[in-house]
């Protein structure tokens, strides 16, 4: 039986598949003819493997996202998730926007809100309600349960949503931007908060961010972008133990060589561009 | 709910940034409230100050006063009330009927581009027409009994109802909807959860609008088609004999008082039901 929203399966489980969760090859997306947002993407995000992909601002990172989630067909190239060709919106895959005042619903209190995807996938009650205390205490919102998102701040909708993904138990989890919209201490806060959940629940992360210290502080490895139509311009991996600290590890000269690197590469085309 | 609302404001004040306290909102309430009490109070003294002055005689245009004594008194006549209790009932079948209509024609455009694009200038055309105007057709198609009624005030509250709707629902905030889409939704999950409740507030205010267009229809129905009862025939019944004109104005005071009761009542419920659209979110 294939699940819906994937299709052909790739050759199965070679060694060589075992350990990837997520593989692009060839992507390729124009909004219209004169349009072309992504000329050609190719990557692979392993099991368990936290990937930042940066670029500049309008480099298509939103249109990446949405290619990956199957909310958009692209022109050309092919997606997998794990061995499955996507080609709806598949299984096992949760997504963090950044406008969570958007797509937390106002109506719903934050206990609804984390339980309403759940309600459609076959879990029972009691399994549904652990699913959504363990996520909602995770974040440490278990006690605004009750509330309603618009009476939290904004940094805590962004945990509901995000604890909202966790309850899902997805194999991977996609961020768009999702601190671009907080102040810094909330952002800092909220970076930690995901790279914890993503120890304890060991889910494969892909954020998209323009922040190029938020990427390199997170990541096990980055992808730096053009900008539109983008293209891979490199992958630099991030050797730092986990855990990090936003002080230390930020201070450290790994992370400020990395830092720079990733800073250099994503400035060089536009000054190249404009030589 | 003050269960809830308690633990809201504690919450509100340890959080400290949260928007939108308690205290301020029902200060203004009152503050509305006896202003608005306030100014009945002045229109009426002035009314009746112009009213005693008797430039037109007392037959033609009865004091104030004794008009809301007709009022008090008529309230009391069993057979007022029917009158009334008529007029409501063709009121409310036809309101539900156009709310039913309306809704499920504005959920289908509403959620398809095409029929959007095909559908609002026909709206936007047909809205404006006073239904008031249909009423001698309507008269002609359906007589003068409870059918004509219903069908008048159907027809004249749908456009409303139908125009929120469509509105509601195309606007549902695309977020939202893939949101719920990357968490595998389908098109009826993502109607009952995400489209419908975020519409529901704009269908609400449609209905509320389309409650005082219904009760102009109704009553101006029952005066023109001369029906058997309801508030429109007793208006017309007592000034054809003549010498009531203090009746005639205390009938259509009812039908005003009504749709203030009306109006109010489902303003009420509108800020209760979807209290989340009237507070702020910390957005940016």
């Amino acid at each position: 039986m294939s699940l819906p929203g994937t299709a052909a399966r790739a050759n199965a489980m070679t060694p060589e598949w075992r350990n990837r969760m997520l593989t692009v090859r060839g992507l390729r997306h124009a909004y219209s003819a004169d349009r072309l947002a992504i000329a050609e993407l190719g990557f692979q995000v392993n099991s368990g493997e936290f990937v930042a992909i940066v670029g500049p601002s309008g480099c298509g990172k939103t249109t990446l996202l949405k290619l990956l989630a199957g909310l958009l067909k692209p022109s050309a190239g092919s997606i997998y998730l794990q061995d499955r060709i996507v080609s709806a919106v598949p299984e096992g895959l949760a997504m963090v926007f950044q406008e969570y005042n958007r797509s937390l619903l106002p109506w719903l209190r934050v206990r609804a809100n984390v339980e309403l995807p759940l309600r459609y996938q076959a879990i029972n009650a009691p399994e549904r309600n652990a699913r959504v205390a363990r996520s909602l205490q995770a974040v440490g919102l278990a006690a605004f349960e009750r509330l309603y998102p618009w009476q939290l701040s904004g940094g805590m909708q962004q945990r509901v949503a995000i604890a909202r993904a966790l309850a899902y138990q997805p194999k991977i989890l996609l961020m768009d931007e999702p601190f671009a919209s907080v102040d810094a201490q909330t952002r800092a806060d909220l970076e930690d908060v995901v790279a914890k959940v993503r120890m304890q629940f060991g889910i494969t992360i892909l954020l998209v961010t323009h922040d190029i210290d938020e990427a390199v502080y997170l990541a096990d490895r980055v992808i730096v972008l053009s900008s539109s139509p983008s293209r891979i311009v490199a992958q630099i991996p991030v050797e730092m133990p986990h855990p990090r600290d936003q002080i230390t590890t930020r201070a450290s000269d790994n992370f400020v060589a990395i830092r720079s690197e990733v800073a250099k590469l994503i400035r060089r085309p536009a000054e190249e561009a404009t030589l | 709910m003050s269960k809830g609302t308690v633990g809201i404001s504690e919450f509100k004040a340890a959080a400290g940034p949260v928007r939108g306290s308690r205290g301020p909102m029902i200060d203004l309430l009152v503050g509305t409230h006896s202003r608005r009490i306030f100014g009945v109070v002045v229109f009426f003294l002035l009314l009746e100050f112009v009213t005693s002055l008797e430039l037109v005689p007392a037959i033609y245009l009865p004091r104030a006063s004794s008009v809301v004594q007709r009022i008090i008194e008529l309230l009391q006549e069993l057979k007022f009330l029917q009158h009334v209790g008529a007029t409501l009932y063709a009121w409310a079948i036809g309101l539900a009927l156009a709310t039913v209509m309306s809704v499920t024609v504005g959920i289908i455009i509403g959620s398809s581009n095409l029929a959007y694009r095909m559908m609002t200038p026909v709206i936007e055309f047909v809205r404006p027409i006073p239904s008031v105007a249909l009423i001698p057709l309507g008269i002609l198609l359906w007589g003068q009994g409870l059918s004509m009624k219903v069908i008048l005030v159907a027809y004249a509250t749908l456009w409303p109802i139908l125009y929120n709707t469509v509105y509601g629902v195309h606007d549902v905030d695309p977020i939202a909807v893939q949101t719920a889409r990357s968490f595998g939704l389908g098109r009826l999950s993502i109607l009952r959860h995400i489209t419908l409740p975020s519409a529901a507030p704009f269908i609400f205010t449609g209905i509320r609008v389309s409650a005082s267009i219904g009760l102009i229809v109704v009553v101006g129905a029952e005066l023109l088609a001369s029906a058997d009862i309801g508030i429109g025939s007793f208006i017309l019944f007592v000034s054809s004999s003549g010498g009531h004109m203090d009746s005639v104005l205390a009938g259509a005071a009812v039908g005003g008082l009504l749709g203030v009761l009306i109006n109010s009542l489902l303003g009420a419920i509108e800020r209760r039901a979807f209290a989340w659209r009237y507070m702020g979110t910390d957005a940016q």
